[in-house]
């Protein structure tokens, strides 16, 4: 699980941002995820001796909220929106395209670390529905035939830059 | 920034402010909300720069916020000297080039305006602004007036006055549509009491969902024993389906921290916190300069505008909890726990935030306030009905032809707003319910269409007002999955301290799943009926003991699809694969 080895400074850093404050342990650990993606056990753990907060706390507060993340996610997240709104009109059929596509269940991230596919609760975009929304970009109006493209795009952004 | 510190401050601020909303050349205004930015304004404003910039054209560029007509984003405002100001909608990168020709020529060769506006009422103040003198352009009479379009005829636009209007960055603008004045005129020339005295008048409730008189609250709060209370703004908008509060967040922060100061002032209170959810990057964006902006001018911090008051505002962030809408979980999440709730019996008025007494109101209900203190308690509660004072934001979705963000009298009904505004069901398909107050909410089919919207009626009618999420559905929508839908959601929301919710909703959702794949039994709506009434009985908080309102209101009003997919193993709307 912690293949990403994880910087004391850096999280000291944030930390002190904060001024050690322990009401702002969320903000704290969206930061750390913010950096490393995903919360490792090592950053819980420097998180709880750094805070004084006994780490059963810490595990509490990240798994009770949807937003944190205990696994590595992938390089691209997808998220399907969940609200009334793209329910009507159509998103769980965009969500099982998806699944279908990548190959997953919604909540897994594929093999080759792309893609992680997540269900949110509602983006508040609902003028737009259905919408999935990609690390940051929101597509609006989707429709499920246009989800092959689309993940095409996401792969062939990576392959241009020349990371692999 | 130069502090503001008496009423030539702040009137001086008035005029730059004006200067920058009626400018002597040419302006161009995109709408870039987050519901604009997803579909091209983004890209429409970097285009447009791009253009003026190499044409070297003389034109104010500037973004605003969301005027609500969703359905025709992106929208691109253009205001010129001495003419009405022209909408246009649907602009792309493509388009911008001989879009901004056809600015320079005065004409309509390559879009034609979706609508004008001729004078610009501020609500915040009562002036009226005109943007031309003299009789209407020759070439402009073809255009609708935007308030004779059927989408904005019947609205009152109060909490969102300023979305749409001006640039939600520039402070002046604020100002200059009436913005801070009366937060000048509490800390001048009226007493704690005098307000919250106001604000009791007005008949303001609660705009989250739950109604409660506003005033009340804050005179409870203000009575509190306690050397440090706390004024909360709930931006947790967890309601699928729902984004008023985002819009005005995005749209008109400095209506939501002025709202704030002045509430502080009537309570005591000397601290305050924006509660925004994570989903809503652009809104934390937008209130974290609004705030600082209100900083440097004195208008946050401390000696506000010279009064010798202080108080300043923090912004917490959630973390994707549907359950932290919830005020004493929201103050769980504040303080950096899980955001369970606790029980009631002690008031967060008295024991809030820190076990300190503590004031929560939502975005909508703060963005009301400078109004009522500007305006008056008279002129405020004239609008709406009895017991229901003011107008409401909803978000019309859905199945609608105009989907959108709308503001309206309470009272109006609800087939005014989905027929008159919203055009009702497009593509010839039969109007089924209209689904309101999130998963706290209920159905209402169309037999309830002339039920006025309030507090009250809509809670006869089987369902709530909740914060303002409007779903209709059509016949393809099949209402036993939508009752599903609202259980999934709620059971992976349930904070599972307390059984009846953690167990109850899932065993519900169970005999839901069983009845939409064909394994439904004869007995099994009764089983519902009686576990809801447990669940409702037995659950902690609102979520609870709400949670089996969407099942209870679909049961009373679509019976029929309920049997029908129990005995004729049919899904009458097609929506159940299994039994399609």
């Amino acid at each position: 699980m912690n293949e990403v080895s994880i910087s004391e400074d850096a999280v000291k850093t944030i930390v002190e941002k904060y001024h050690g404050e322990k009401s702002a342990l969320i903000s704290i650990l969206q930061d750390v995820q913010k950096e490393y993606a995903f919360l490792s056990k090592d950053a819980l753990n420097l998180l709880s001796q750094e805070m004084e907060i006994p780490l059963s706390s810490v595990y509490e507060v990240s798994t009770f909220y949807n937003s944190f993340s205990l696994v590595p996610r992938g390089r691209h997240v997808i998220e399907v929106c969940a609200g009334t709104a793209c329910h009507v009109k159509g998103g769980p059929k965009l969500r099982s395209r998806l699944e279908t596509e990548l190959n997953l269940e919604c909540g897994e991230t594929t093999e080759d670390r792309m893609f992680t596919l997540e269900e949110v609760r509602c983006l508040g975009c609902c003028s737009l529905a259905p919408v999935v929304k990609v690390d940051g970009d929101i597509h609006a109006y989707l429709e499920e035939d246009k989800i092959p493209g689309i993940l095409k795009n996401y792969r062939n952004e990576r392959r241009q830059s020349g990371e692999n | 920034m130069a502090r503001i510190n008496n009423l030539q401050d702040l009137n001086k601020r008035r005029e730059q402010g004006m200067a920058s909303l009626f400018p002597s050349k040419t302006k161009v205004m995109v709408g870039e909300a987050t519901c604009g930015l997803a579909t091209g304004a983004g890209l429409v404003h970097k285009a447009l720069a791009e253009e003026i910039e190499k044409q070297k054209l003389d034109i104010m560029l500037r973004k605003t916020g969301c005027i609500g007509m969703c359905y025709r984003e992106p929208l691109v405002d253009v205001i010129e000297p001495n003419r009405p100001r022209l909408t246009y909608s649907r602009l792309t990168p493509k388009n911008v080039p001989a879009f901004l020709n056809q600015v320079l020529e005065g004409n309509h060769k390559s879009k034609k305006p979706y609508c004008r506006i001729d004078e610009d009422v501020f609500i915040g103040n009562g002036e009226t602004r005109r943007y031309f003198s003299g009789a209407l352009p020759d070439d402009l009479g073809e255009v609708s007036p935007m308030s004779e379009i059927d989408f904005y005829e019947k609205q009152v636009r109060i909490a969102t006055r300023n979305c749409g209007y001006l640039d939600p960055d520039n402070i002046d603008e604020y100002i200059a549509r009436g913005g801070y004045f009366s937060l000048r005129k509490a800390l001048s020339s009226m007493q704690p009491e005098e307000i919250i005295e106001e604000v009791i008048k007005a008949g303001l409730r609660g705009r989250g969902g739950g109604g409660f008189p506003t005033g009340y609250k804050w005179q409870s709060c203000r009575r509190a024993h306690g050397e440090v209370k706390y004024v909360i703004c709930n931006g947790d908008e967890g309601d699928p389906g729902a984004y008023m509060d985002r819009s005005i967040m995005e749209g008109d922060p400095h209506s939501v921290i002025e709202g704030m100061i002045i509430g502080a002032y009537a309570i005591g209170a000397h601290e305050g916190y924006i509660y925004v959810r994570d989903e809503y990057p652009f809104a934390v964006n937008a209130l974290s300069l609004a705030i600082s902006q209100a900083r440097e001018c004195g208008l946050l911090g401390e000696n506000i505008l010279d009064s010798g008051f202080s108080f300043d505002i923090q912004i917490g962030k959630g973390a994707g909890a549907f359950v932290c809408g919830e005020s004493t979980a929201l103050m769980a999440s504040l303080e950096g726990r899980a955001g369970e709730p606790r029980a009631k019996y002690v008031h967060t008025v008295e024991h809030g935030l820190k076990d300190r007494p503590t004031n929560l109101n939502n975005v909508e209900t703060w963005a009301n306030v400078p109004v009522i203190v500007g305006r008056g308690s008279e002129w405020f509660s004239e609008i709406g009905i009895e017991n229901n004072a003011g107008t409401k934001v909803f978000s019309l979705v859905g199945n609608i032809r105009n989907v959108g963000l709308i503001e309206v009298p309470m009272g109006i009904t609800l087939r005014e707003i989905i027929y008159d505004i919203g055009g009702g069901t497009p593509k010839g398909k039969q109007f089924k319910a209209v689904q309101t107050g999130g998963p706290s909410g209920g159905c209402i089919p169309k037999d309830m269409l002339d039920f006025p919207v309030s507090y009250d009626e809509l809670s006869k009618a089987g369902s709530m007002m909740g914060s303002g999420g409007m779903i209709v559905m059509d016949e393809t929508s099949c209402m036993v999955d939508v009752a599903r839908y609202f259980l999934r959601f709620l059971e992976s929301e349930s904070c599972g301290k307390c059984v009846p919710c953690r167990e109850g909703v899932y065993r519900m959702r169970q005999i839901l799943d069983d009845i939409c794949v064909g394994r439904g039994r004869e007995g099994d709506v009764e089983l519902l009926e009686s576990m809801s009434e447990a669940i409702i009985d037995g659950s902690l908080c609102a979520l609870g003991g709400s949670a089996p309102n969407p099942v209870l209101s679909t049961i009373k009003s679509f019976r029929d699809e309920y049997d029908a997919h129990i005995r004729d193993k049919k899904c009458p709307a097609g929506v159940c694969k299994e039994l399609a």
